[in-house]
């Protein structure tokens, strides 16, 4: 028995719908309540720390249950390689103080974007700039990269 | 609905978006890793270019079709600002190779280390940056 094999642009359209009605739905595109969400030394609003929650409890059982009974052309179920290099740490510091500073992280940045807010737009072209730089400035360095081979 | 319901509702059509990339396309939903691999190899077929036209036209429509999840609930920062922080979170993601999404989501489920520290140094940063916005330099910033 073998499962169809499904278009990964399909996948990818479906996929990328479903998470941006989640963004949207679950307030992560306000830039002022993911703002709210952070600011925990003053008027807290921990409401998004569910969005995690409810993402992380759904994708951690999905995987947990597809590992038992992996589907034949499913890629096997593996983390990526847990190498804790500086690259990684201080990526994530750097994209910290960018998302704290106007509270967009890059799905909302998207997806508000989309909606028509130019500030979003003008973040968007500023993040594709920084994606770029990061790039050339590490052109030289082999980069890990989280795709498994094949479309 | 109470504040805690949209979240949480949000944050599973997350979780099944992320475990349909996986599992119907081998992918990882990780957002800044779509974005950076389709700048540099832009297409039109294929999972990246299919999951950011979903992103984009969904988020559209949905503003179209219900007005209230498009607001923004604080006032326009200065374009400078915007800027900056904009290319920082490009460069810093690409650097760290993920971001809310690719580690805050994707990785915290299959409990990388990689992922799990990532995701406390991007959350800490964040909050640190609001904290000396807001209360030990407040009036610096927008």
């Amino acid at each position: 028995m073998s499962e169809p094999r499904l278009s990964s642009t399909a996948v990818g359209l479906v996929s990328g719908s479903l998470f941006a009605v989640g963004l949207a739905l679950s307030g992560m595109t306000d830039p002022g309540k993911v703002l709210g969400f952070l600011d925990v030394a003053g008027a807290w609003d921990p409401s998004l720390a569910l969005v995690m929650a409810g993402a992380v409890g759904v994708h951690f059982t999905w995987l947990r249950w597809r590992s038992r009974r992996p589907a034949r052309d499913e890629a096997p179920y593996s983390g990526p390689p847990q190498r804790v290099d500086a690259a990684l740490l201080s990526g994530a510091a750097i994209f910290g103080v960018g998302w704290g500073m106007a509270g967009y992280c890059p799905g909302p940045a998207l997806v508000a974007a989309a909606q028509g807010r130019s500030e979003a737009l003008l973040f968007l072209v500023a993040m594709a700039g920084g994606a770029a730089l990061s790039n050339a400035f590490r052109a030289d360095v082999t980069q890990f990269s989280r795709e498994p081979s094949g479309p | 609905m109470p504040s805690w319901t949209l979240p949480l509702v949000g944050g599973v059509a997350i979780g099944v978006s992320a475990s349909l990339a996986w599992s119907g396309a081998g992918r990882i939903a990780g957002i800044s890793g779509i974005f950076g691999g389709f700048l540099r190899q832009p297409s039109v077929r294929g999972f990246r270019p299919g999951f950011l036209f979903g992103l984009l036209l969904t988020g559209a429509l949905l503003s179209g079709l219900v007005p209230r999840l498009s607001v923004a609930s604080i006032e326009a920062r200065p374009l400078a600002w915007i800027l900056v922080s904009g290319l920082l979170v490009g460069f810093g993601t690409q650097l760290g190779s993920g971001c809310t999404s690719g580690h805050g989501v994707c990785g915290v489920s299959r409990l990388s280390k990689r992922s799990l520290l990532a995701t406390a140094v991007f959350m800490s940063s964040a909050a640190l940056v609001v904290f000396v916005m807001r209360h030990a330099w407040a009036g610096a910033a927008p």
